[in-house]
């Protein structure tokens, strides 16, 4: 089979495949695909390093309790059975999805509407979608610490609107849903614009003569919208779900930099997962249980990704 | 065609409204970097630029080795992204042009490495850091990523459309070998697909936190975004510094967006439609 096939640029692919005598020696193999292998082998070897590697050196690790120095101690199932009575991780999972959903609803929903407008032939389009993708080329960190300062329990910014505009103050930063909604905020803020340009090009994929044959028998913008984009748009909608809920779930950096802590702040209100993981391998030592800890979150991270993928799949019927 | 309907201009305000959000934070940092302490604590707050930017960044040098961090970032940034497009390049030119046998099993066991989850071997990756005494080290940050997936499934879809075979074997009845096949025929015909994965590979190395705020447990090497952590962290009660921090060390990357922003934004999105 595979000796057929030739070592030149593919004129296979253009014109069929030319048999040329086979000569299965070790050396014609070598000059004719050595290159190749070359070309390719930096990923395959970087992979079995720092990629698979260390997931199966994960699976033993969880096996083992280990502060980083001190010899490894073997503990059978100790670390998962541990895991799973462990309040504060399923603390940290029901904290992730809450901030997964107060986030990715209003982000996607905005990003539609976003890119409903930028596709009605307005100018200046390129320009819009500038400003709506700076957000994202900015790094969490500098993200938290402004929005840190706009969310300031005492000097931040909203309270000093909401005291100015005669309204309550709300505790941001120490009370369950304060916390949550900041850090929603952030996602919503950095990656809004992100997916609207994704929309955007959706959007143009579709052909005008559809909203134009809808125009002509008196349908409005509503209905346009609703009957011609959204069903249309489905497969690209199915893909920024799938990407907002990859994301979502590995949320850490808003957090931590938000609230300045590891335990995700007063009332671990803003403990996800991945923060809970940095906190008890990195803060507390724990290698084993971060470990672990790692295996559950790629539970969940599988659970909730094929329960994305009935519900959507359920929806489009 | 571009007659200003009514509805046109209420789009213009909705989406001006959706600038004026955008772009805030980045006024605010303005604001914060440019002030003194006590404008941070006053009400109603201070809400145009002051002058004390060059007093904020002299704490911010003080408190944290910035210039070093910045020289960090740009190392690690810019050797990544050099070498991701080499390989990527290189392997995405191979796999979208050249037979060889296991081609079709090894693009897939390459397309599947992206479905892993990457927080499973953070520890185990720590550990095996530490054993190779690269903690600490910015090649702990470089090594692992440079021949990344992504970049090479990228350069393949790129490479199948843009390279016709008729001039890669012109190349070779021209006597090219494989190493000239690359750099005269490949790179040329390349150049689009490799300023989107460059701007792309040099922003997400520079923003990158997670990995480095794990593996740089030596305060002397730092990166921009651990040395702004720690300067929030240990920092906090001058506000007007953190914030000049901040500003310095996300300007670089506004500029560079805004320069290659032609380049970027249609490549995410045409990628997101292919994916």
């Amino acid at each position: 089979m595979a000796t057929t096939e030739l070592s030149t640029p593919a004129p296979s692919m253009a014109s069929g495949t030319i048999s040329r005598p086979t000569i299965s020696s070790w050396t014609k193999f070598r000059q004719r695909y050595l290159a190749q292998y070359l070309s390719i082998a930096p990923f395959y070897i970087l992979f079995l390093i720092f990629g698979l590697f260390p997931i199966a050196f994960a699976g033993y690790l969880a096996f083992q309790n280990w502060d980083g120095i001190a010899p490894m101690e073997y503990v059978g199932l100790n670390q998962f059975q541990y895991l799973v009575t462990d309040a504060l991780f399923y603390e940290s999972i029901v904290n992730t999805l809450i901030i997964w959903v107060i986030s990715t609803i209003p982000m996607l929903a905005l990003a539609l509407v976003l890119a409903f407008m930028l596709n009605q032939s307005l100018r200046g389009k390129s320009i819009y979608r500038i400003a709506f993708f700076i957000p994202n080329v900015t790094s969490i960190v500098a993200i938290a610490i402004v929005f840190g300062s706009i969310f300031g329990n005492q000097f931040g910014l909203l309270n000093a609107f909401l005291q100015w505009a005669g309204a309550d103050q709300v505790g941001w930063l120490t009370s369950d849903w304060g916390i949550k909604v900041a850090i929603a905020s952030m996602v919503i803020w950095r990656w809004t614009g992100y997916n609207a340009i994704i929309y955007l090009a959706g959007l143009q994929a579709i052909p005008d003569d559809l909203y134009d044959a809808a125009k002509v028998d008196g349908a409005g913008t509503w209905n346009l919208f609703r009957d011609i984009t959204i069903p249309l748009l489905r497969p690209v909608i199915l893909f920024t779900v799938i990407t907002s809920t990859i994301g979502g779930l590995q949320i850490f950096t808003e957090s931590q930099i938000l609230l300045n802590d590891s335990s995700g702040g007063p009332g671990n209100a803003g403990l996800t997962m991945v923060l809970y993981l940095y906190d008890q391998a990195f803060v507390q030592n724990q290698f084993g249980y971060g470990a672990a800890i790692g295996w559950g979150i790629f539970v969940v991270v599988i659970v909730f990704s094929l329960l994305n993928w009935r519900i959507l799949n359920r929806a489009a019927d | 065609m571009n007659r200003l309907t009514t509805g046109k201009v209420l789009f213009h305000v909705a989406l001006l409204i959706g600038v004026i959000v955008s772009v805030f934070p980045f006024y605010w940092l303005v604001v914060m970097a440019t002030g003194n302490e006590s404008d941070i604590y006053a009400y109603p707050p201070r809400l145009i630029p002051g002058t004390n930017l060059m007093d904020n960044i002299q704490t911010v040098r003080d408190a944290v080795d910035l210039p070093m961090a910045f020289l960090n970032t740009v190392i690690v940034s810019v050797l990544t992204t050099a070498l991701t497009l080499f390989f990527a390049s290189l392997a995405g030119f191979t796999f979208a042009k050249f037979a060889f046998p296991g081609r079709g099993p090894l693009f897939v066991i390459l397309l599947l490495t992206l479905a892993l989850p990457s927080q499973l071997g953070t520890v185990p990756s720590f550990v095996i850091m530490s054993r190779l005494e690269w903690v600490g080290t910015l090649q702990a940050l470089i090594v692992p990523g440079v021949a990344g997936a992504f970049g090479i499934f990228w350069m393949r879809q790129y490479s199948m459309g843009a390279i016709p075979n008729d001039l890669v074997d012109a190349g070779r009845v021209d006597g090219c070998n494989y190493w000239q096949l690359y750099t005269n025929v490949a790179l040329p015909l390349l150049r689009p697909a490799l300023a989107f994965l460059g701007i792309f590979t040099f922003i997400t190395t520079w923003n990158d936190y997670f990995w480095p705020l794990i593996v740089l447990v030596n305060p002397e090497v730092m990166t921009l975004q651990v040395a702004l952590s720690q300067l929030n962290g240990v920092y906090n009660t001058d506000y007007a510094a953190v914030m000049a921090g901040t500003l310095i060390s996300t300007i670089p990357l506004v500029i560079i967006f805004i320069l290659g922003a032609r380049h970027i934004i249609g490549n995410i999105a045409a990628g997101a439609l292919k994916g």
